[in-house]
């Protein structure tokens, strides 16, 4: 192939990966989100539970060279940010978003630091044993799905099969049914004799979970080493595709899609040596994903939020 | 009551049930103790359907409540302590996560809606459903929790005549079905046809507990107030001037985008007061919205007198003389946490006297009259309150709406209904309006103050003022108005005399049944 030419295929199989690769610390982080918020809970915090996240799995991953314990460390870690955010603003009716952008800041400090504790380093740490992706050799050859699943992250599939699982325990099970409950009219619940503060708890934990796998995904899921501020506001871009998805796990899940495309985009004109034309505008081409975000929120209007979101639960001045 | 289901905590005193004493933390305890309460509030959540409403927190698995008792029991058998405890959360935790049985949940409903006839589909959602419906779903709550102690919390508030008779069918049967009905409500008809035994409260004491055979109406309205109670409302016939409020083929949308007012005109006349009928949710929300500027006219013209108000601002109609007296004084009355004083003033905070382009450094109150003359002049006109005029008109008012408060710097939070209505009756009249929008100005007020509130609608309308005044409180429509316009799926249904029409006649119009086939606008 001569350099100028394009290989459509070859493109459309490099733009599907890199859609994948953007879409899945997103969407992981937007279905923690989507807990989070559908029990009424603002999980701003997202952005810093990531980064936590992100941190621990390199962490667990560097000391037991086992990347999978890295996993479970970012998602313990994750569900204590959780907890903190919960125990703030549930148990104690603090502001959430004051709660949750405390979190960031705390997390943007604490991996810093810790990148310096552990590894002596201030930007990027020690490469770390990332978590190895899975090989399908018959897939390789066939044009597109080759370079989307030919090999790829098990977190990627991970991601698509934890889309139905959220939607039957938020729609099938009674724990979902109380955290909707929750979400839209907390005094209800709590009329139907169920404790708001604790289903508000789990979910907010829950999140915390979630986004810690996300944040995970990025440092040794996708990449193999930590650095400092590699979330880059993902967190927040979650939360727009969780508005962007209606709060529901398939909306979640098209959304996610959609804003990895965009940020896919990115990356595929970025290597692709027949779009070198476009270099000089690399820094424009930065601003795709969050143009995109801007843009598609602004045209959404539809979208309906849970109506109890962001008010903590007064017993006393609730009824 | 809430104490009495839970969701309040008392401070001191005991409840018994059954002759047993209970503490309750939750109403979790209630609903065990088969304690079950329609709120005055529906606790339902639109978005979710009839059954989810019903079951939720007592959601039915595939496993069946006695095997999930049977392993419960097995597990405190065989451990404690701290484990048992652990062993229960986690059980707890599992059921919880397990998928709901919803075809055994739709099942029970339809099976309680034939016993009770009380017909519902269990897949509709209730924000689909009408007033009259989703007090049926709450009624079914109770019945699907299988509660024998009933309590409801003004419960005919929101029904039209004819479906507050069958509310008190419904409950009749449950009486003769040996269950034990608590009904609250501040209409005296209610327990006079209803109960066995009336209690009355005030001001959170019991003033005391009668027979219904042994008392009246009037007896009761009297424990209620302390002093006797004139129940027709004290007017004489109106002398309708020109008209001053006229709507003219009015067409404005709700929320969602759907034609919520189709095509009203309607005529104002100085003092005159023209009543608007109608079970809730038949337009009379926007119809008002539409009138005081709160919402979009799509079509249509409001005019009052000679100048064209439509899709003018609220401030721009409010100067034109419209007063408005919200239908939620929390929400649209009143900023609860204002002080009564800057409640008084709002909305004419930006005019004189209450605001200048002066600003006085030193008020005479704290320093006397010799520094009053310095003053700091604004270019902009009215930037600065004038916090001595304010105190002074608001102490006027105070005293003349009799609005019981300590302080005037008292947040209006901590009034009561009666007092913080008084606030936003006294400000609107405060602004001199030629025409007055009330709705619902009674609405969980008691007695005595919905007297003082009907006097002071009656008097402004002696005055010459042009009041049209929206409630779904029958009795109030009838009794205050001299003409009631009956609203039907935001189209005016009919107009009638209140001398000439009964209950019947006008439950039957907002029912949507046409009465004598004539229509007149």
């Amino acid at each position: 192939m001569q350099a100028g030419q394009i290989d459509i295929l070859l493109l459309v199989g490099i733009i599907g990966y890199t859609t994948l690769i953007a879409a899945t610390p997103l969407i992981l982080a937007a279905l923690g989100g989507m807990f989070s918020e559908r029990s009424g809970v603002v999980n701003i915090a997202l952005e810093g539970m990531m980064l936590m996240g992100a941190l621990m799995g390199a962490v667990g991953s560097y000391f037991t060279g086992n990347p999978w314990i890295g996993i479970f460390y970012a998602i313990i870690v994750g569900g204590l940010m959780g907890l903190i955010h919960g125990l703030v603003s549930v148990k104690l009716k603090g502001n959430q978003i004051v709660s949750g952008t405390g979190i960031i800041i705390f997390a943007a400090g604490f991996t810093t630091v810790m990148l310096w504790v552990v590894w002596g380093q201030k930007g990027v740490s020690d490469p770390v044993i990332p978590i190895p992706e899975i090989v399908i050799p018959p897939l390789l050859g066939v044009p597109i799905l080759g370079p989307m699943f030919g090999s790829q992250s098990p977190l990627v599939y991970i991601m698509f099969a934890l889309i139905p699982i959220c939607w039957f325990v938020l729609y099938r099970t009674s724990f979902g049914l109380r955290l909707r409950a929750a979400g839209e009219d907390p005094s209800t619940l709590d009329s139907a004799g169920v404790n708001v503060e604790t289903v508000r708890m789990i979910a907010v934990i829950l999140s915390g979970c979630l986004a810690g796998l996300a944040g995970a995904y990025l440092s040794i899921g996708f990449g193999s080493s930590f650095s400092r501020n590699m979330v880059a506001g993902r967190g927040f871009i979650a939360l727009a595709a969780l508005i962007f998805g209606n709060w529901t796990p398939f909306g979640v899940l098209i959304a996610g899609l959609f804003f990895g495309f965009l940020d896919g985009l990115k990356i595929a004109i970025q290597v692709t040596p027949a779009l070198g034309f476009l270099y000089p505008f690399n820094l424009w081409l930065r601003m795709i994903p969050y143009l995109g975000v801007i843009i598609a929120l602004g045209i959404i209007r539809r979208s309906v939020p849970p109506k109890a979101i962001g008010v903590p639960y007064i017993k006393e001045r609730g009824v | 009551m809430n104490i009495l289901y839970g969701m309040l905590s008392m401070n001191t005193g005991r409840i018994k049930i059954r002759g047993e004493e209970v503490h309750f933390k939750s109403p979790a305890d209630a609903i065990r103790l088969g304690i079950g309460m329609v709120h005055q509030h529906f606790k339902l959540i639109p978005t979710l359907t009839v059954t989810e409403n019903v079951i939720l927190g007592t959601e039915p698995l595939y496993v069946t409540l006695s095997e999930r008792i049977e392993k419960r029991k097995e597990l405190e058998s065989s451990t404690k302590g701290f484990f048992r405890r652990a062993g229960q959360s986690v059980l707890g935790g599992i059921d919880r996560v397990q998928p709901m049985n919803f075809k055994s949940a739709e099942e029970e409903i339809r099976r309680i809606g034939e016993e009770n006839r009380l017909y519902i589909d269990p897949k509709a959602k209730i924000q689909d459903l009408s007033v009259g419906l989703r007090q049926r779903v709450e009624i079914i709550k109770l019945l699907y929790r299988k509660a024998d102690i009933l309590i409801l919390d003004e419960p005919t508030a929101v029904l039209t005549p004819q479906e507050v008779d069958e509310l008190f069918e419904t409950l009749q049967t449950f009486r003769e079905a040996g269950k034990t009905i608590i009904l609250i409500t501040h209409k005296l008809r209610e327990p006079m046809a209803l109960a066995d035994r009336i209690s009355v409260l005030r001001d959170g004491s019991l003033i005391g507990t009668v027979q219904k055979k042994e008392t009246s109406v009037e007896a009761l309205a009297e424990m209620m107030v302390g002093r006797p109670v004139v129940f027709r409302v004290a007017k004489t016939v109106a002398k309708p001037g020109n008209p001053i409020l006229s709507i003219r083929n009015l067409h404005v949308k709700d929320d969602r985008g759907l034609e919520a007012v189709k095509g009203i005109s309607l005529e104002v006349k100085e003092g005159e007061i023209l009543g608007i009928a109608g079970v809730e949710g038949n337009g009379q929300i926007e119809l008002v919205q539409a009138i005081t500027g709160l919402r979009k006219i799509e079509d249509g013209e409001v005019w009052v007198e000679e100048q064209n108000i439509t899709n003018k601002s609220p401030r721009y109609i409010q100067k034109t003389g419209v007063g408005f007296i919200p239908q939620d004084r929390h929400q649209r009355g009143l900023i609860l946490d204002f002080s009564i004083k800057e409640n008084l003033i709002l909305g004419g905070h930006y005019r004189d006297p209450f605001s200048s382009n002066r600003f006085q450094p030193f008020p005479p109150t704290l320093f006397g009259p010799r520094l009053a003359s310095v003053s700091i002049p604004s270019p902009i006109p009215h930037s600065f309150l004038n916090e001595p005029e304010i105190v002074q008109y608001s102490g006027e008012q105070v005293k003349e709406f009799d609005i019981r408060m300590t302080n005037l710097e008292e947040p209006a939070r901590t009034l009561s209904g009666g007092n913080q209505q008084k606030i936003v009756v006294a400000r609107i009249l405060g602004f001199n309006p030629k025409v007055l929008v009330a709705s619902h100005p009674t609405r969980g007020l008691d007695v005595g103050a919905t007297e003082y509130i009907h006097k002071v609608l009656v008097r402004m309308r002696d005055e010459g003022v042009g009041i049209l005044l929206v409630s779904a409180d029958l009795d109030e429509v009838q009794s205050v108005s001299d003409r009631i316009a009956v609203l039907f799926e935001g189209q005016i249904a009919a107009i009638r005399d209140p001398a000439k029409t009964n209950e019947q006649e006008l439950g039957l119009l907002m029912a949507g049944q046409q009465v004598n086939s004539e229509r007149e606008n």
